[in-house]
């Protein structure tokens, strides 16, 4: 637990050493949004239309471009390597990484996601709707990118790789959380729609730590 | 006992056959001399033998017992310094040191730290991100935990002495030989001449085509 405990404090520490580049993922998502009601223009029934899907999809997408960042510096400058024989179990660290990520690089995005719900006209119900939607929706993107970030973290560009690999992942996620939201505008119930979001997110927790320890060895050859 | 020993050892990489047939084996107070050209396998070897990568077959030993199976044991034994540092550089150099032994469950305190750093000539730039340090300050700091993790069993180095002024040479070549005579077992590649007033093993890998 000792050493679970130290990585946590070290990726916090490191996360703020380098919060310019956790700013990034948050402007982009920001940007991407504000966007919308200057492109499609500012009729507030379409904007309530497309909003849920907006502000999800730019969710995803800014998810992704952080995302590298996870593995990428421990693996090139060797921690990785150091912390995969130090005993502690790799499933389990693997996991308070992933967690550190979201953290430090999604909780942002659902704490200013008001503002851009603002933005897209989006009623209070489909608000909390998206906010529930966004809490258990997010580890899962965390979790499984964390698999794939292990996978392409050896070769040297994986960056578009990593995303071909994870969108298609991703389209089962999206099509439940706004039909959740979708619900939320009509004032239907959508706690079916969460629930199956929430098993989603069971599923990958319970998986996705022993995938990314393994793809992290895999990455080492 | 020995400390570690292989069987049969044989590692591809990229379609070539690095080595094959490698039996080796180390005893507390031995060190071990792998030479070799570049891209002959030596630090393929020493990742196959600290488990980081699978051998394509043979087996590596730890105490007689297979490393895999080992668990925690060997990693709680074994100090493997390796080509990437394994330092952060936004981290400090007693950041750094401090987290390395607590992940590796290694009891020590910020004195203990800041004094090893002191005998590694790194007075005055403990605190300073790793990043903004020279590539020899940036090393020391990384074989601090030669210090740090006193009752390790076994050292794997890979060319430690890389990029280290005359004064951090001898000072490492000190540290190993009071450490083989403390009943430590070392493994090392080296492409400086490794000139130890210590009885030394070699083992001698071939580049292949």
């Amino acid at each position: 637990m000792n050493g679970l405990g130290a990585l946590l404090r070290r990726d916090l520490s490191l996360a703020y050493r380098q919060r310019a580049e956790l700013m990034q993922p948050l402007l982009f998502f920001i940007l991407v949004i504000t966007l919308f009601p200057l492109g499609v223009g500012p009729e507030p029934n379409t904007l309530k239309m497309i909003g849920p899907g907006v502000i999800w999809v730019a969710a995803i997408l800014s998810s992704l471009l952080g995302l590298e960042r996870l593995f990428r510096d421990d693996f090139q400058d060797g921690s990785l390597e150091q912390l995969i024989l130090s005993g502690v179990p790799l499933a389990a660290a693997a996991l308070v990484k992933v967690f550190v990520h979201w953290l430090t690089s999604i909780l942002p995005l659902i704490i200013i996601s008001p503002l851009l719900a603002l933005f897209l006209h989006l009623t209070e119900p489909m608000y909390w709707a998206l906010v529930f939607t966004l809490l258990i929706g997010t580890p899962i993107l965390s979790l499984i990118g964390a698999i794939a970030v292990g996978l392409t973290v050896g070769l040297n560009r994986g960056g578009v790789l990593l995303a071909l690999l994870l969108l298609p992942v991703f389209i089962p996620l999206l099509i439940f959380a706004t039909s959740a939201v979708e619900s939320a505008s009509m004032q239907l119930q959508y706690s079916g729609q969460l629930a199956i979001i929430g098993a989603m997110f069971l599923f990958s927790l319970a998986l996705a730590p022993f995938a990314i320890a393994y793809a992290l060895r895999v990455s080492q050859t | 006992m020995a400390v570690l020993s292989t069987q049969n050892l044989s590692v591809i990489k990229r379609d070539r056959l690095l080595f094959d047939q490698v039996n080796l084996s180390v005893d507390s107070g031995s060190l071990l001399y792998v030479k070799g050209p570049n891209g002959a396998g030596k630090t393929s070897l020493l990742r196959v033998l600290t488990g980081l990568v699978e051998p394509e077959s043979g087996i590596v030993f730890y105490q007689d017992k297979k490393i895999q199976k080992c668990g925690e044991d060997y990693a709680t034994n074994l100090v493997y310094f390796g080509h990437k540092l394994g330092v952060s550089g936004s981290l400090s150099a007693v950041e750094n040191l401090q987290y390395w032994c607590d992940s590796h469950q290694v009891k020590v305190d910020t004195n203990t730290i800041y004094q090893t750093l002191e005998k590694l000539n790194l007075v005055g730039l403990e605190d300073i991100p790793v990043a903004s340090l020279s590539a020899g300050q940036q090393r020391r700091t990384a074989l601090a935990r030669l210090w740090l993790k006193a009752d390790a069993k076994l050292w794997i180095l890979d060319e430690p002495f890389t990029a280290l002024d005359v004064q951090g040479i001898n000072v490492l070549s000190d540290k190993l030989i009071d450490y083989l005579s403390k009943g430590g077992a070392v493994i090392i590649t080296s492409h400086q001449l490794l000139e130890l007033d210590y009885p030394t093993q070699e083992l001698t890998l071939e580049y292949r085509i």
